[in-house]
């Protein structure tokens, strides 16, 4: 769906993105992490063409980015922005207007988006007399409003209560299964874990790690199991530091050039073995450690 | 160009559709003839309360006579100075003129007294009624009769006549000239900075509501800056168009009631006072004078210089509005916005309304920052239409300009925050290609 060939963009002696080079595959939700200034916003404003890169391509389907493609793509900003005056209806209508929708389109999708999320009743609201998360609703359906193929979510989850953000987890998984491509940046790591087929993470303008979930949890598997022993009939080696409770053991080794099983059987002459399980690390774990081991490098 | 009309169209109603625009486009004509309805009552109303201030007057010549008028009279005495003074420090008098014993050649020494100073009005006809006084007493002495001279007083009227180059000939007055260049220069001049603060509301207001970022994902920045600059213009001349209307009825309901109202002896009164010195002809010139304007001309040269010159400085405020974060930040770039239509605007009083045809009404209507207020000050003298062209081709050019400078500006102001940009940073802008 979208490709990235050597990104380059600085402003000024600041490297906002060093030779980025990435590839979204269609229909899947890719995850763009990294910390605050780390030059996700930059990259996500050269896909949507508000500011060009200094050198490098983004590709749209094969061909390169173009204004033609301003259609396809949904865009919420993590700055949210509405015209506070103005009243639901007209906000969206002028969005989706915008976008290309006809004035006929755009009021039926309108109306049916109003509907499925049970917002009718506010069409005529203004944007200032809601609540920060009917607007950051509001903001989510005009984003969508026009069916784009490609939709990129700054932060989609800031702003909203547990309920509202469930309504909206379950509206990006529903558009990824009708074949939509989402690209989600953001630092809420347990929101990465559930939603996110790949990742790829940005640090100080360079790319330090991508792929799927899976392939980015195996490379960082730190290779250490979590052990409980019930009823120890051996005693214990000490450096393994133990943590007693009651009649059971638990403690962490690591494989140390062991495979699994070797590791297994020797631990089996301590006694029984109620739990055995490799360690693997949770994506924000390996976030920190990543962005850790970057800036000291 | 559907989009650029999509964001004209959100511009416009957006803001005709206010309660507040309602209200100003309405109340505004009512409150100006309101205003002026005030202050011609408390004018008439002063007039016929004030008491009549009483002067003393000592003259030890005995030769100078003071007519008495409404406001003042004067009370001719043998008194000495010291009592007439005492007179007005006690209150019976409002001032006290002295005129001592005068050489009629070099008059000196004579004094007026009073509790607070004299207004001008007053000063000047005492000094005026004390001038022809000697004057004609200086006449008399050397022998010429008092009768022959009133005889010789002429009075002239100047009648003025243009002429164009078909020979036509159109009688003019430069009051009516005077009073349309006025009106239209000051309406110009207050639409430019009415409707461009506007816009630059509009742009940090979307700037500061972080909409820009989605607004700019859908179309360019120069779409965006120019669908909002043309929106605000059409409300801008909405607002023109009703008060017109308005103005235009209200002043023919107002001139029906005022003339059927008016108290017969009253007008009678009037009528004869005018008969005696002008007869009618002055009124039948005035109507003349109306006729030989060329309204059509005048007309769209204003609507020229009114989009021309919202345009030119529309789009200065949109840049202006894109570079900041906040309205009170944007007073340090209101400058070079503020001065030139300042110095038009003084510009027109000074020079072009004095002298349409100086070298300095001249360059004021010519070059684009101050032609839409200066030359509104000369086309109702008649302009000619070399100049007339110049001064709109430059208009064309220096809006362009402008538009072109701003764009670059707002292409990356408006994605800017948290940074206080300088005259520096804005080069730098502009400069840049990306």
């Amino acid at each position: 769906m979208l490709e990235t060939l050597n990104l380059n963009k600085t402003y000024g002696l600041n490297r906002a993105l060093t030779d980025i080079n990435l590839k979204v595959p269609k229909g899947v939700i890719f995850g763009l992490l990294g910390p605050n200034g780390a030059g996700k916003s930059t990259l996500i404003r050269i896909i949507n063409q508000i500011i060009d890169a200094d050198s490098g391509e983004v590709l749209i389907d094969g061909q390169p980015l173009a204004p033609k493609h301003i259609s396809l793509i949904g865009y919420l900003p993590e700055e949210r922005g509405l015209y506070k005056k103005m009243k639901v209806w007209d906000q969206m209508l002028y969005f989706a207007r915008l976008k290309g929708l006809s004035q006929q389109e755009a009021k039926k999708r309108i109306h049916n988006w109003l509907a499925k999320m049970e917002m009718s009743t506010w069409k005529d609201k203004k944007i200032e007399d809601l609540s920060k998360g009917m607007a950051q609703k509001v903001q989510f359906i005009s984003t969508i409003i026009h069916n784009p193929p490609l939709l990129i979510l700054d932060e989609p989850f800031s702003g909203f209560d547990p309920v509202n953000a469930e309504i909206i987890k379950d509206q990006i998984l529903e558009l990824r299964n009708q074949g939509t491509t989402v690209i989600l940046s953001t630092h809420r790591m347990e929101s990465v874990e559930l939603l996110c087929d790949q990742v790829a993470m940005i640090n100080r303008s360079h790319k330090i790690l991508d792929g799927t979930i899976k392939e980015v949890k195996n490379s960082y598997r730190p290779e250490v199991f979590r052990i409980s022993i019930d009823q120890p009939t051996l005693p214990i080696p000490t450096e393994w530091a133990v943590q007693t409770d009651g009649e059971s053991v638990h403690f962490t080794l690591p494989l140390s050039g062991k495979t699994p099983n070797e590791l297994l059987i020797e631990l089996m002459n301590y006694g029984q073995v109620s739990n055995f399980q490799e360690v693997i690390p949770s994506m924000e774990e390996i976030f920190i450690h990543q962005v850790k081991s970057t800036q000291n490098g | 160009m559907d989009k650029i009309w999509l964001v004209i169209q959100r511009e416009y109603l957006s803001r005709v559709k206010k309660k507040s625009f309602l209200l100003a486009t309405l109340l505004t004509p009512l409150i100006f003839p309101a205003i002026m309805a005030v202050f011609v009552w408390i004018a008439v109303e002063e007039k016929e309360n004030q008491s009549l201030r009483i002067i003393e007057v000592v003259d030890e010549n005995k030769l100078f006579f003071m007519e008495s008028s409404q406001q003042y009279a004067f009370s001719f005495s043998d008194s000495s100075p010291e009592e007439a003074k005492l007179l007005v420090q006690n209150g019976d008098r409002y001032g006290f003129l002295y005129i001592p014993k005068i050489d009629l050649k070099n008059p000196q020494g004579i004094t007026f007294y009073g509790e607070e100073n004299p207004s001008m009005s007053l000063v000047s006809y005492l000094e005026s009624s004390l001038k022809k006084k000697i004057e004609d007493q200086r006449l008399y002495d050397s022998g010429i009769d008092p009768q022959i001279l009133s005889d010789i007083r002429t009075s002239v009227d100047l009648k003025s006549i243009t002429l164009n180059q078909k020979g036509e000939e159109k009688v003019s007055d430069a009051t009516v000239n005077y009073a349309i260049g006025f009106l239209a220069g000051i309406l110009i001049y207050m639409f430019i900075f009415i409707y461009g603060n506007q816009i630059m509301q509009g742009v940090i207001e979307e700037k500061s509501s972080r909409i820009v970022e989605i607004l700019v994902s859908s179309l360019k920045p120069f779409q965006l800056m120019m669908g909002k600059i043309v929106g605000i213009a059409g409300v801008g001349l909405t607002q023109l168009l009703i008060w017109i209307i308005l103005i235009g009825t209200l002043t023919t309901v107002v001139t029906g009631i005022l003339g059927l109202q008016m108290p017969q002896e009253q007008a009678m009164e009037l009528a004869q006072a005018d008969m005696i010195q002008t007869d009618n002809s002055e009124f039948t010139e005035i109507l003349q004078v109306i006729a030989g304007i060329d309204f059509i001309s005048i007309i769209s040269s204003f609507i020229f210089y009114f989009l021309g010159g919202y345009l030119l400085y529309g789009a200065l405020f949109a840049g202006i509005g894109s570079a900041v974060d906040a309205p009170s930040d944007a007073q340090q770039f209101m400058l070079p916005v503020t001065v030139p239509l300042i110095v038009a605007y003084m510009g027109l009083f000074v020079f072009v309304l004095q002298d349409p045809n100086s070298t300095t009404s001249f360059w004021l209507s010519i070059i684009p920052l101050t032609s839409p207020i200066a030359m509104m000050g000369r086309v109702s003298y008649g302009v000619p239409f070399w100049e007339l062209g110049l001064s709109m081709l430059l208009l064309i050019l220096g809006f362009l300009a402008t538009t072109w400078l701003a764009g670059k500006i707002y292409r990356i102001g408006i994605l800017m925050h948290g940074t206080k940009p300088s005259y520096k940073t804005l080069w730098k802008w502009i400069k840049s290609s990306n």
